[in-house]
């Protein structure tokens, strides 16, 4: 029995199936379902008043519009939850659980452990994000269409572009939901507390929206990760706007990696008591 | 050959609080330790430490010449065991639980399920989810979670508690068979006949320091020669007793006398009281409790004067 023999990957998969074995990873999931369902059926049950569901008109052009607008809905609260409801859990658990100890006292190292919760927290939070995105493509496409997306300069963009620029800005997504799920993993670790972890990501991002509205504070909107989730808008310009998406790659690593490296460094040396 | 546990200077601080305070243990290959105290002296604290899941403030343990802190998951090779009661995911049955353990262990740990399962009577119940176990049904998985790393080092920490007789039984026979197998075994507990039951090594603790360490039996020797007395009538019974040879420290209490002497002068002593026309009711060798121990270790000497047993 050498500790070499156990591989971090095999750590990961297990984490993965402590999360397909519990109820809360599938309420993120459920709603990553619901949501684009609920948005369908507003948007079909809408009269086209002004004071209807925004974008409507929009989207009857074409049902790839759909998963964009949710997307952009989508940032407000709904994937900083979903997202914040599994990574937040991921260590905090353990505590509750009091399973430290168990696992932490066979031939597995701290670190292997963390990094296969990071892996896996992610997997969950890229997971619901690219259901989302799958689910309202689909539906978007049965009730209207498959038609081409219109670019936000205003030029016709060709359907295979359109389906690629989809899957480009649910890349793009990713960037800003890696850095609340280490967000919310850095707190899980911290906290010890799932709930506390849960609401002070949800919190933190709730903050940093209404920074963003306070005009005073304009130059900080650049820097702030709400404006990350909205970059992917720069691949529907023509041409494509890079900008954005750069930023949001780096915005995004400078909050999210050191959050990893103080999880990982606090998780490495704390004291495994209770339970 | 290298101690499976060296430790050395262990010292553990809550802020103001020393939960252990320079701890030295030396458990040798093929010992079956007792690590005794009472509530709150500190024994969890030295086995999470020893397990490497919390840092000592000073000091160090090694497992087979190898520390934890060092060398990580790699010094546990050969080593199990659980602090405080086993904790697994009660959300998977106790089957996948040993399976992400197992994993955890790598090599063959896997294959060892079945009969971990088994040694422990599980087997029956093995798919249902570790939620709806009970504390009894936790703790002898706990002892199967171990037993799949197939160890050289048991650490078990008051593996007994909280179990109904019939449990307790059968986790000491099963501790004395994986014993007799050869496997070392550090048991920390509370209880005085546990350890009397299992060990044949011992370190005594209370408040964070360890007040006796060594043979269970040298240990036991100290205890003996004190007898619990009760008479028809224990003032006269108290006299004769005073005036016998070889009957030393003799107390007076309601519930009768209490005196020490060997054996030859303890039956001289029966044979005064007949003649005074006193009857026996009860004529009890004791042994120690470990409050006595307790006492007489942290009191100082325990042959001079024998201390004033204070009624419980
Ligand atoms: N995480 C902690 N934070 C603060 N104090 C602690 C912590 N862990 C232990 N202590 C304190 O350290 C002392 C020793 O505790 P420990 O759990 O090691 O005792 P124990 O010998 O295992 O007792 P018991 O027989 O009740 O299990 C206690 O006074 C306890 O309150
Ligand atoms: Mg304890």
């Amino acid at each position: 029995m050498s500790a070499a023999a156990v591989h971090t990957r095999t750590i990961y998969t297990w984490e993965v199936r402590k999360l397909a074995a519990q109820k809360r990873t599938y309420i993120g999931l459920a709603c990553a379902l619901l949501v684009p369902l609920i948005f369908i059926v507003s948007l079909l049950a809408d009269d086209g008043s002004p004071e209807g569901v925004p974008f409507a008109d929009t989207v009857r052009e074409t049902g790839l519009t759909i998963p964009l607008v949710g997307l952009f809905f989508g940032a407000f609260w709904f994937f900083p939850l979903v997202t914040a409801l599994v990574a937040g859990d991921i260590v905090a658990a353990e505590d509750g659980h009091g399973t430290l100890k168990t696992i932490l006292t066979r031939s597995a190292d701290r670190w292997q452990i963390f990094v296969a919760k990071v892996l896996a927290a992610l997997t969950y939070s890229f997971g619901a994000l690219v259901l989302f995105v799958l689910v309202s493509t689909v539906l978007g496409g049965i009730f209207w269409g498959f038609d081409p997306l219109v670019s936000l300069s205003g030029t016709e963009i060709s359907m295979g572009r359109s389906l690629l620029l989809v899957g480009g800005a649910t890349l793009a997504y990713a960037l800003p939901i890696f850095a609340v799920t280490s967000i919310a993993i850095l707190l899980s670790t911290t906290t010890k507390n799932s709930a506390a972890a849960v609401v002070t990501t949800l919190m933190l991002s709730l903050i940093m929206q209404l920074l963003g509205i306070v005009s005073a504070l304009d130059f900080l909107r650049p820097y702030l990760l709400p404006q990350q989730f909205n970059a992917w808008q720069g691949l529907l310009r023509e041409p494509i706007d890079w900008g954005p998406i750069v930023r949001a790659a780096w915005v995004s690593a400078l909050y999210g990696i050191p959050c990893l490296a103080w999880a990982f460094a606090h998780f490495l040396r704390r004291d495994v008591t209770g339970g | 050959m290298t101690a499976a546990i060296e430790a050395r200077g262990l010292v553990k601080r809550y802020g103001e609080l020393t939960a252990v305070d320079h701890v030295d243990l030396t458990v040798r290959s093929g010992d079956v330790y007792g690590y005794l105290g009472p509530n709150g002296a500190g024994k969890t604290t030295s086995l999470r430490m020893l397990l490497g899941l919390i840092r000592p403030d000073e000091g160090s343990a090694k497992l087979f010449g190898h520390d934890p802190l060092v060398e990580g998951a790699r010094a546990l090779d050969g080593v199990a065991g659980f602090v405080e009661a086993p904790r697994f995911y009660p959300y998977l049955s106790a089957r996948k639980n040993l399976e992400l353990v197992a994993a955890l262990d790598g090599g063959d740990a896997k294959d060892r399920i079945e009969d971990a399962l088994e040694t422990v009577d599980l087997t029956g119940r093995q798919h249902d989810k570790v939620r709806g176990y009970s504390h009894g049904m936790k703790q002898r998985l706990g002892i199967a979670g171990a037993l799949l790393r197939d160890p050289r080092l048991l650490l078990l920490d008051e593996p007994t508690t909280g179990l109904d007789p019939a449990g307790m039984r059968d986790m000491r026979a099963l501790v004395h068979r994986l014993a007799e197998d050869g496997l070392t075994v550090l048991l920390s507990s509370h209880l005085m006949s546990e350890v009397e039951d299992l060990c044949d090594r011992v370190a005594i603790v209370t408040r964070g320091r360890v007040v006796y360490e060594g043979a269970l039996d040298e240990l036991i020797a100290t205890t003996a020669g004190r007898y619990d007395v009760r008479t028809t009538d224990d003032a006269e019974a108290a006299l004769i007793a005073r005036r016998a040879r070889g009957i030393r420290g003799v107390t007076v209490s309601r519930a009768g006398l209490s005196l020490e002497g060997d054996e030859t002068a303890v039956a001289h002593l029966t044979l005064d009281l007949a003649q005074a026309g006193i009857g026996l009711r009860a004529l009890v060798p004791r042994t120690a409790t470990l409050e006595e121990l307790f006492f007489r270790m942290t009191e100082g000497s325990a042959d001079a004067e024998a201390p004033a047993l204070v009624p419980a």
